[in-house]
Parts: C-alpha cells; structure tokens; sequence
C-alpha cells in the first residue's frame, strides 16, 4: 500500500510476468513456439518408435510361443502333405549358425587389420582414402547386387573347389560362397566400429607406450586392441545382425534348397559346407504366404528364433560394454 | 631472431647458491608465493637442499625444430644433468613441450617435424641409437595423466615385459613392479590393490602410477610435460617432492608453465620464448636476478 505511492514503480523482477516462479530450473514455456512443435516431435516420434518395436517383439513373442514347438529344432524340413509330416528347421537353424560363424570369421579379422591400419598407418594417405571411400561404398552395395556378383566369382573353375562340380561344370553355391560375400556385407560395420574405437583412445595414451620403448605393434596389441574391445563387440554384433538377417546372398548363394545337399567325394563337414543349404530368414521367406512351403505359422517360429538369436547378440555386447566401464577411461 | 640466445654454461664446479643448501627447512613447499621484496621469489626455495652432486647425462647442443616451415625450436643449447632438476618455462607455444620431445625422439612421430642439431646421451648421438631402446633410456610423462586401461600390476609389468620374448610369470615381475611403485611413492596406497583397474586411482595417484611406469624402465633421463597441470595443489605437491627426490638417480627435466613450481622444483631453469632460450641459469640466479629483460618481465608476470 505505502510502496504503491512511490513515484517511481520498481522493475518486475522475474521476466516471466504473472507466472509463479518454480524454482531454477528451465522448462520449456519460455521458449520460440518452433521450438516448443520441435520437443514435442521429437517425443512424439520416440514414443512412437518404441511402441512399433515393441509391437513386433511382443507379436512375434506370441506367435512364436503359440506355434513354435521343440521338435521344429531338431528335425529337418521334409516333404509332406500334412502340417505333421513337413517337419522343422534344423537345417535352416544349423546353417544359419554355420554362415554366421564363417563370415565373421572371415569379416571381423579382415576388419580389424583394416581399421588398425587406416587408424595407426593410413599411409601412403591416398591409399587411405581411397580404402575408406571403397569400404564405405562396399557398405552402400545392395545384398543382392554383391550376390550376383558372388555367382560370377564363384562360378569360375579356378574356384571349383569351394561348391559343387559336377563334370566341370561349377555350381557356384555352397556355405562357402555364401560366408564369402556375407562377410563382405558385414566387414564395414566391423571397420567403422573399430576405427571409432581406435580414434577415441587419445594419442598421449600411445606416445606413453611409445615413450616407454614400446613398439608401434606392441602398442597396438597390448594397450590400443584391448582398450577397443567393447567396440569390436559393437562391431561384430552389428556384422553379425546383418549377415544373420540376409537373404538376397542366401537365395543366391547358397543355392537355398530346404536341406542340407552335401557333396559325396569328400570328408566331413567339407562336403556340408561345399554343398547348397538354407538359413532361417530363407526358411521364413519360403514359409510365409508367398513362398513354396506356405506354413505362416512356422514362418512366425523360425521369426521367433532368429529374434532370439538377435536379442542374444545383444545381450553379449551389453556384457562386454558393462565389463569395460569397469576398467574405467581416460579423463579429458 | 638470427642471432642464438646467450647462453651461459654453467660447469659442474659452479657452486649451487649457498644460501639454499643451509636455508632452514620448511614444513611445507607450499607458500612460496610472492611475498616483501621486489621480486615476488625470495622466499626460501624449498625445504630440500641443493643437488649433492651433478652428472651430465645429454647434451643439447645447437638443436632447431622445425614443423613445416614453422621454426618451433631455434638454436638451443643446454646440459642435462643427474643430480639436479632442470626447469624449461615460457608462454604456451614456446617451444619447450618440444625440445622436450625431440630428447627421446617423439617428435619424429610427427610427420612434419624436422630436427637439426644433435642431442648426445652420454656422449653418443640419440639418432644413432634404436628409438625403442633410446625412449627406455629416456622416459616420459605426460600432461594428462594416461594410465593403461588395465590392472595397476600390468601397467607397470608391460614396461617389464621385453617385447618378443614370451610372457613372464607375475611371480618374477614382482619385485621390479613393487620397487617401481616405491620408487614413485606410490606402493604404500595400492600394495593391496594391485589387481584394481589403474584407471580408478584418483588423478594425482594415476600420475605417480605413470611416473612409476617410466621408471620401471630403468631411465636415465626423465622427462616431465607439465606433469601438475590436471592435478589439485595437494597431489601436485606429492608429486613435486617426488621429482626432487628422483633427482638423484636420473636426470630430471621438467616443462611447466607454471612459475612457481619451476621455482619450488628446479635447480636450473630455461626460460624459452617463441623457440628461443631466453636464459638458463640457475634457479634462484633466474628468478631473483634475471640478466635478461624478457626474462624480468616473465617472471614477474608482465607477460604470460
């Protein structure tokens, strides 16, 4: 009342006029209505995202559980006129393993010998780029594009050794052209996760070793290498995931026959992986209502299968992500 | 710019200021800040005396740097000595991180970097001497303090460990190890702890960690980039009356931009500026009478 009859009003303190103050923080009322439309996209959008990944898991959790029975894992598909009489997916399973675990054999060594040497040599620096721009165009090659590809390389007699010849003629396709260029589709992910890697270490942490009389090798085997485990992890896990979820290669490649064809003439598991077989994203194909089996109901189990199998990979870099931030990093 | 810094050498008879050696103890290192007097450094330097005695392990002579076109280290010469710390100080881009490099050769890790001149470890030129045996002879330690992401054991045992040879047992490192860690005063906090991750020690005992690291190696030189710089004032001054203890077993060289530490630390002191020596002189000749004009005016902050 008595302040009232100051001559001179004093300056509302708060710029937000005739809003009660709530406390320091910021919050999103004071700010440009683009901004304001822009949080809530972003949030709309987020959610939304969650809601359709956890629509697919949730559905093919149900249907998978609903039709997926033990017995589909261990017996091979067959021929048949009854839902009884066709069996499972053993065959897809096992060589969905067996593609999995040759092309990443093939792709994580390759790429990380790439990575190491973009990153720690990278030089002559011309070669280096154009290295980098070849893997990152490799990385843009559709699948089925580089299985074409793979048929006129593997088709050669030079290569015969690798599928099945009969009276010279090569076949082509076989576990082994299949890894092949599977694991040319895994190999960038394998070098663009570890050169991230390997770029994060800071470069005093390589001149301590060098200044101890280290070597540039034994820099990078015993300090560089395992501090980018976690991203070798990623790198896999990401390899893995693509050359698990292929199908174009398979179809390809592989010759996608229903079961294993293993050549005669030679010992045992050469003449599997010489040989046509299937995986599960094949099974999945063929088993779905525009494939030969038309079964959906076992198309959703091998589905649910090969979730698993993803989820799992997952897990296993959480595993070895978690491990890691026990060892701590470098403050900056 | 042509004209080389004046240099004057100091040889091994010249007696280290008297005042020190018989000055009276301090309790701590600390506050020796400017104080009544002209010159802000004319309290007593620190509570241990002057070097017992001085050996000359290298010598820098007539050593220029260049990075491309740009000149980094122009015509220095300088002893480096066991037996007493040597301080190189100046402005950022000076120079000194540098000269410290080119002395176990990392500067040649750098593409562009040229070196002319020629540095001698006890009367044999660094260039004709392996880099990988010369960078064990010669050790460093960074500003950051770099542990390697593994156990603190290991990050000593790799030093150890000769490259190519196979693996030795844990057992046989042991002694070496733990003496590293004493040598660096540092074993009395993680003999328990041996197995924890390096990275987990706070930052003053991870930079001991790497100072016990450079000194597994056996040195007899070692070299210090600011080693304080990312650390508090109390490990800062662990890790100061360490450098002053290890000054008898190796040659101690140390970059720092900070003037009261090269003051606490030192025996000898360089003032580098834009690539040139400046001056060397003994600490407390340096900063309490500087012959040099740039030399007054840096020491008693006009620039910085």
């Amino acid at each position: 009342m008595e302040s009232s009859l100051a001559t001179p009003q004093p300056p509302a303190s708060p710029p937000v006029a005739g809003k009660k103050p709530t406390g320091a923080t910021e919050g999103s009322d004071t700010w440009r209505l683009s901004d304001r439309i822009g949080l809530a996209i972003c949030w709309f959008l987020g959610l939304l995202f969650c809601a359709i990944a956890l629509a697919i898991v949730i559905y093919l959790l149900v249907q998978g559980i609903t039709y997926l029975k033990p017995s589909m894992l261990v017996t091979p598909a067959a021929a048949g006129f009854s839902e009884g009489e066709t069996g499972g997916f053993s065959d897809a399973l096992i060589g969905t393993m067996i593609v999995a675990t040759m092309g990443m054999a093939l792709a994580l060594p390759a790429g990380i010998a790439i990575a190491v040497w973009l990153v720690e040599y990278g030089r002559p620096s011309a070669l280096a780029r154009i290295t980098e721009s070849t893997i990152e165009s490799i990385a843009g090659i559709p699948s089925i594009v580089l299985a074409l590809f793979g048929t006129v390389i593997f088709q050669s007699t030079a290569l015969g050794f690798l599928s099945r010849t009969t009276e010279g003629v090569v076949f082509g396709r076989s576990f082994f052209a299949a890894s092949a260029m599977l694991s040319l589709v895994a190999l960038p992910l394998v070098v663009a996760s570890v050169r991230e890697g390997l770029n994060s270490i800071p470069r005093h942490v390589r001149e301590a070793s060098y200044a101890v009389g280290k070597t540039k090798a034994a820099t990078t085997r015993r300090i560089l290498l395992p501090t980018c485990r976690p991203q070798v992890a990623t790198g896999a896990m990401l390899g893995l995931g693509r050359i698990v979820g292929d199908t174009a290669i398979i179809v390809v490649l592989l010759g996608a026959t229903q079961n294993f064809s293993p050549v005669e003439e030679v010992p045992f598991p050469l003449n599997y992986l010489r040989g046509a077989g299937t995986t599960l994203t094949n099974f999945v194909y063929e088993a779905s209502p525009t494939g030969n089996l038309n079964q959906p109901q076992k198309a959703y189990a091998a589905a649910f299968v090969l979730l698993l199998i993803v989820l799992a990979l997952n897990a296993a870099v959480d595993v070895v992500h978690r491990r890691s931030r026990k060892v701590g990093t470098w403050s900056q | 710019m042509s004209t080389p810094p004046p240099i004057r050498r100091l040889s091994l008879e010249d007696p280290p200021a008297a005042s020190e050696a018989t000055a009276p103890p301090r309790p701590s290192s600390n506050g020796h800040g400017p104080s009544t007097g002209g010159s802000p450094f004319t309290a007593t330097r620190r509570s241990i005396g002057a070097p017992q005695f001085s050996i000359r392990r290298m010598e820098i002579d007539d050593v220029s740097v260049h990075y491309g076109e740009k000149e980094a280290v122009k015509h220095v010469s300088l002893p480096v000595r066991q037996g007493e710390v040597l301080a190189l100080i100046g402005p950022s881009g000076c120079g000194k991180t540098t000269l410290l490099r080119s002395l176990n050769r990392l500067t040649e890790l750098t593409s562009t970097a040229r070196l002319s001149g020629s540095i001698r470890l006890d009367d044999v030129d660094i260039t004709l001497i392996e880099p990988t045996l010369l960078r064990r002879r010669v050790t460093m330690v960074f500003q950051q303090p770099n542990p390697f992401p593994m156990s603190v054991f290991d990050n000593i045992a790799y030093v150890l460990r000769e490259q190519g040879s196979r693996r030795q047992k844990k057992k046989t490192l042991e002694p070496a190890v733990h003496s590293a860690l004493s040598r660096a005063g540092l074993f009395e906090e993680v003999k328990d702890n041996l197995d924890h991750p390096a990275l987990k020690l706070s930052g003053g005992q991870q930079q001991r960690l790497c100072i016990a690291r450079a000194l597994a190696a056996q040195p007899e030189v070692l070299l210090l980039d600011e080693p304080c710089s990312a650390l508090d004032p109390q490990s800062t001054q662990v890790i100061e009356d360490l450098i002053v203890k290890l000054r008898d077993d190796v040659a101690v060289v140390i970059v720092t931009h900070n003037l009261q530490q090269a003051y606490r630390v030192a025996d000898h002191v360089g003032f580098m500026y834009l690539g040139d020596l400046v001056e060397y002189n003994s600490a407390s000749a340096l900063f309490n009478k500087p012959r040099e004009q740039r030399t007054r005016e840096y020491v008693t902050g006009a620039f910085g």
